[in-house]
């Protein structure tokens, strides 16, 4: 398989924080790869460094070797990346479909096309009956799959989301990691997601990338990375904490 | 056209039918004051539409919307005076000249993300500058005003915009009739859901491939182009133009009152906000004057008022409410076709 996506050396600092520190990974074409670890690990800010939402301090992203650095989202978005936020952000006062129809319009000028090509997505995510419902009024699992839907109606070359399955019910977790599994195998879409829900890292991804404080503490196959240590060893400590702060005075 | 009113229900489509027929009607039965009070009404409520382009669809407010009105008064007021050259060719200069420092404020703000309040004092700022400038250009009055010789107010000459009150009501009209028109179509063009889709939000609607700066500057361009075409109307309906009133921060204020009443984001509001607006402003000035006092600022007071009342009980606008409950408008899921973005 060719590499797709590669993040080569990225580094982002915050003030004084190092949010991400030397990452490097890549993504092979047609592969489904998890980046995971604890709150604050420098996920989200490596996503956003990947869509140009902020420049690296260092290191550059390429997309089938072309460098996406130092381009502004919109042009990351055209050069084939989708993504979706982790909060999620929903046009609001638009209706279901329109909030897709935008999506799809990037690649589609027509309206009557784009539309078309919007209700097709929809209807892969399971939102089909709800397209003439103002988006601000879908429930948060909704708006979730309806981030995807978005991004998914660009027409992009890789998928990037963010925690698409925090707050679902381990039913509705498991019909959207079908979803993206069946995206996956008939149109051969890469994704790379974010995701603390374990049980669709495990079943949906072929690679996975551990973030801590920054760092790239582990990569391996999913079941090769839950069995390292350093991997253990951050997990345990963060339930630790959360654990210490439940049973505090 | 066919899709331009597919937003109403039948009832909806009569009531508009109805009210585009006693418009065109006015000057058949209205005396001398109506159809001036009408010809003001009509007046804000283009200008209204064209502010509304900007803030309603692309979500960027401008307090500085009487520069666009003075430019274009004022360029086609300068060729007609010094040249000779009527309106009909003036209004490409002020249009030019409009969209120039639309371009101009939308560049400064937009590409230094200058935005919300601070980019509405950036609109401020401009009118500001214009206006002070303006009171120093002596070639066209300065501070003293510039003055168009007054036409035959019997005869009609359509060319050079002289003519009876009856004249210019058709011409704003037509100019009301013909901004719904082109902001029905802007709303249903790629263009316009990309507005919408920046108003909502910026971010992301830059992630599915937008490029804001360019969709703002081109909302801020045609409206401002569209407001000039009103400034030009102005300049050729009172014959005088002086800095102080034109360019003011009041006039910039009293542009937008009719779709922030009417309901900001919609293609009737601006319409609907003014023929409550100004008829109400004209009544409580005329009750205030028979009853013998003397309260110069009373417009403005009632402006204010008419505001806070908004502001507290129906934030959305009048026109949505008035719509829904005359079901004037199609709901959400009434309709296949119905799309929420286009709030008719
Ligand atoms: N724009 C910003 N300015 C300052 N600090 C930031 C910014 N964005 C993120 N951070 C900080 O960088 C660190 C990494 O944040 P990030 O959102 O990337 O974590 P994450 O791995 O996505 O966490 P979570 O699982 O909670 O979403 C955190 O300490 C966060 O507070
Ligand atoms: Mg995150």
């Amino acid at each position: 398989m060719t590499t797709l996506l590669e993040v080569d050396n990225l580094s982002k600092q915050f003030r004084g924080l190092r949010a991400v520190s030397n990452v490097s990974f890549s993504v092979p074409e047609g592969a489904i790869v998890a980046l995971i670890g604890p709150n604050g690990a420098g996920k989200t800010t490596t996503f956003n460094l990947i869509a140009g939402v902020m420049p690296p301090n260092e290191g550059e992203v390429r997309l089938a070797g072309r460098r996406l650095t130092g381009l502004r989202p919109d042009q990351v978005c055209a050069a084939g990346v989708g993504r979706t936020f982790q909060l999620v952000k929903p046009f609001g006062d638009l209706s279901v479909e329109d909030n897709v129809l935008v999506g799809a319009l990037h690649r589609r000028p027509r309206i009557a096309d784009a539309r078309r090509h919007a209700v097709q997505v929809l209807e892969l995510l399971e939102l089909g009956p709800k397209r003439h419902q103002i988006a601000r009024g879908l429930t948060l699992p909704e708006r979730k799959r309806l981030e995807v839907a978005r991004a998914l109606a660009t027409e992009p070359r890789i998928l990037l989301l963010d925690e698409v399955m925090a707050g679902l019910r381990p039913t509705e977790t498991d019909r959207l990691v079908e979803v993206l599994r069946d995206l996956n195998r008939d149109t051969g879409m890469t994704i790379l997601l974010i995701e603390h829900v374990m049980r669709a890292v495990m079943a949906l991804s072929s690679r996975v990338v551990v973030l801590d404080h920054g760092v790239r503490i582990s990569e391996g196959a999913p079941a090769e990375v839950v069995a390292d240590p350093k991997v253990i060893e951050v997990y345990l400590g963060s339930a630790l904490e959360s654990g210490e702060e439940g049973s505090g005075p | 056209m066919t899709t331009l009113f597919d937003q109403l229900t039948a009832r909806g489509r009569v009531a508009l039918g109805l009210f585009a027929l006693a418009l065109l009607a006015v000057p058949f039965f209205a005396d001398g004051y109506l159809i001036s009070v009408i010809t003001l009404v009509l007046w804000f409520a283009y200008v209204g539409q064209a502010w509304n382009v900007m803030m309603g669809f692309a979500g960027q407010l401008s307090l500085g919307h009487s520069l666009y009105v003075g430019l274009g008064a004022y360029a086609s007021a300068a060729l007609f005076v010094h040249f000779g050259v009527g309106p009909w060719a003036g209004v490409w200069l002020g249009m030019l000249a409009a969209t120039l420092a639309g371009a101009i404020i939308g560049t400064l703000g937009f590409r230094f993300a200058i935005r919300g309040v601070h980019f509405a004092l950036l609109t401020i700022a401009f009118a500001e500058f214009t206006r002070i400038a303006f009171d120093h250009i002596g070639w066209l009055g300065g501070s003293g005003g510039f003055f168009l010789p007054v036409g035959d107010a019997a005869g009609a000459n359509p060319f050079d915009l002289r003519g009876s009150p009856a004249l210019f009501y058709y011409v704003i009209l037509a100019l009301t009739f013909g901004a719904l028109a082109l902001c029905r179509r802007l709303l249903h063009s790629r263009i316009g859901y990309f507005w919408l889709a920046i108003r909502e939000d910026q971010e992301a609607a830059q992630a599915v491939g937008i490029d804001v700066f360019r969709a703002k500057l081109i909302a801020v361009m045609i409206s401002a182009a569209m407001t000039s075409l009103g400034g030009v109307f102005y300049a050729f309906f009172y014959n005088n133009l002086f800095p102080e009133q034109i360019f003011s921060v009041g006039r910039s204020i009293e542009l937008i009152l009719a779709p922030v009443i009417g309901g900001i984001g919609t293609l009737f509001g601006p319409i609907f906000g003014a023929f409550i607006l100004t008829p109400l402003a004209e009544l409580v000035t005329w009750g205030v004057e028979s009853a013998g006092l003397d309260m110069p600022g009373i417009k403005q007071i009632f402006y204010g008022l008419a505001l806070v009342a908004i502001v507290v009980y129906r934030p959305e606008g009048v026109w949505p409410w008035v719509a829904r409950h005359l079901r004037l408008v199609h709901q959400p899921g009434d309709q296949p076709s119905h799309r929420a973005g286009d709030r008719p």
